[in-house]
């Protein structure tokens, strides 16, 4: 009996509490659409806000993210356990076969370096890695983006290109003290200069939340098979050139799609590259003209 | 006297249980689960909390609160920061004054309800997202979100009955 006294003094009280109620309501759903419009635009303010409440969760959303993958290997493991047989006759079939690319890369890279002495050829300034670990998911059904432990302090910053076992995965769209969100290749928004490594045909892979991003803005005198292997083309000077991206698929509707090497279903450690985007030299001015700045 | 402190501590904790336990849904939303397709159609836990609460105890989850769980959701999955702020007040909002509808009504009802509440809240968060990104968005991962989050809905009211009966009754 006693509990439906509250209830009484609610429905008696809820006229005026609903006014005030009704009020606060209005006004948060108005700031929270001033939120979305300055978002959009990509406020610093709202930059802020981000980063701020992502550096905070980090620590706790690390907590959870150690046992949740413990269980997610061991269910993995169980499943890989039955699949043993078949994974073993495959992967013979792949030592094979990878045996032989092995006496070619070798001879390739005996023969390059030789020919790189010639040249004096100076190569591309290696990277630096920093690798984290993915503590939040937002794979929902509009966007395609994760949260990593490795933030500023780490050495990430915004635009540098992340990748699993050597391949892209997407980049850094924001940058917190020690987190950061990672904008997969997949999502809507993501935008990639690649080429096709074999005809160094330039192309940009447009992500549209489907599994396989499109290759748009192909030359119209392109040839381009399925199959081939589409890499980062560097332009724009914020991804390093050469990153593996994935492999050519004809598409349904005409044009083509890309097939990630990444599994992106399973992404639980990726590495940030550590990309110094390269600058043109600075001459002493009328020497020479044009060049980026 | 320290018995009636304690007790009020015990009361506060309590109180603190529907705008925490979001909290935790907001958490578990964004748990990278490595299940192939799992991160699309992970259910919209957090809407079916306040759906929950605003029924049965609104006092306990102010609109503030409810706006402060959607931003955290927002910023954490890395959506459009405040869209899933707004669906969650608008939801509140429809809810709280409809609740007494709610209130002692068959669960087939309740369940009823909550579909309609979660095809709105899919339809808002689709187009906010399609809105802002400037194209239509394939609508069937959303629409399979929807399903999700009702076909779950059954078991997180398990869960949320079993917690409102740790709450105050005062409150």
């Amino acid at each position: 009996m006693e509990f439906r006294r509250p209830g009484l003094i609610a429905r008696l009280a809820s006229p005026l509490r609903g006014m005030g109620q009704r009020f606060v309501l209005a006004s948060l759903v108005i700031v929270g659409f001033g939120f979305m419009l300055l978002g959009n635009s990509g406020a610093v303010f709202v930059e802020r806000m981000q980063t701020a409440v992502a550096d905070v969760a980090t620590p706790i959303l690390e907590t959870i993210a150690h046992p949740v993958a413990a269980v997610d290997r061991g269910i993995a493991n169980i499943r890989e356990f039955f699949a043993l047989r078949s994974e073993n006759a495959r992967l013979r079939q792949q030592v094979v076969r990878l045996r032989a690319w092995q006496g070619t890369a070798h001879k390739l890279a005996v023969e390059n370096s030789a020919f790189r002495g010639m040249l004096g050829y100076k190569g591309p300034a290696r990277h630096s890695f920093i690798t984290a670990r993915v503590i939040a998911d937002g794979r929902g059904p509009f966007v395609k983006s994760v949260l990593v432990n490795a933030g500023v302090r780490e050495g990430a910053a915004k635009g540098q290109a992340v990748i699993a076992s050597g391949s892209l995965v997407g980049r850094v769209t924001v940058a917190g003290a020690r987190s950061a969100r990672v904008l997969i290749l997949t999502d809507l928004n993501s935008r990639i200069p690649v080429i096709v490594e074999e005809s160094r045909t330039r192309a940009i892979l447009v992500g549209d939340n489907s599994s396989r991003p499109a290759l748009r803005y192909l030359p119209e005198s392109a040839v381009v098979k399925p199959g081939q292997r589409i890499v980062t083309s560097g332009h724009g000077g914020i991804l390093p050139p050469g990153l593996p991206v994935g492999r050519v698929l004809a598409s349904k509707g005409g044009g083509f799609r890309v097939q990630p090497f990444v599994n992106l279903n399973r992404l639980e450690y990726l590495q940030i590259v550590a990309f110094a985007p390269v600058r043109a030299p600075k001459v002493a001015a009328g020497k020479t003209g044009g060049g980026p700045r | 006297m320290t018995a009636a402190l304690w007790n009020r501590l015990d009361v506060w904790a309590r109180r603190l249980i529907p705008a925490g336990l979001s909290v935790v849904f907001v958490l578990v939303t964004v748990v990278p689960f490595a299940l192939p397709g799992y991160a699309a159609i992970v259910p919209m836990l957090v809407l079916a909390s306040v759906f929950f609460w605003a029924i049965h105890h609104p006092g306990l989850l102010p609109p503030a609160a409810v706006f402060a769980i959607g931003l955290v959701q927002d910023i954490l999955t890395g959506a459009l920061v405040g869209s899933g702020a707004v669906v969650l007040l608008l939801v509140y909002g429809v809810i709280v004054s409809q609740r007494i509808f709610f209130r002692n009504k068959s669960f087939l009802v309740v369940w009823w309800g909550f579909m309609v509440v979660a095809l709105g809240a899919g339809a808002l968060n689709w187009l906010f997202a399609s809105a802002f990104a400037g194209q239509l968005i394939l609508p069937r991962a959303a629409a399979f979100q929807v399903l999700v989050t009702v076909a779950i809905y059954p078991l997180l009211t398990w869960i949320l009955h079993g917690v409102h009966r740790l709450l105050p009754q005062e409150a």
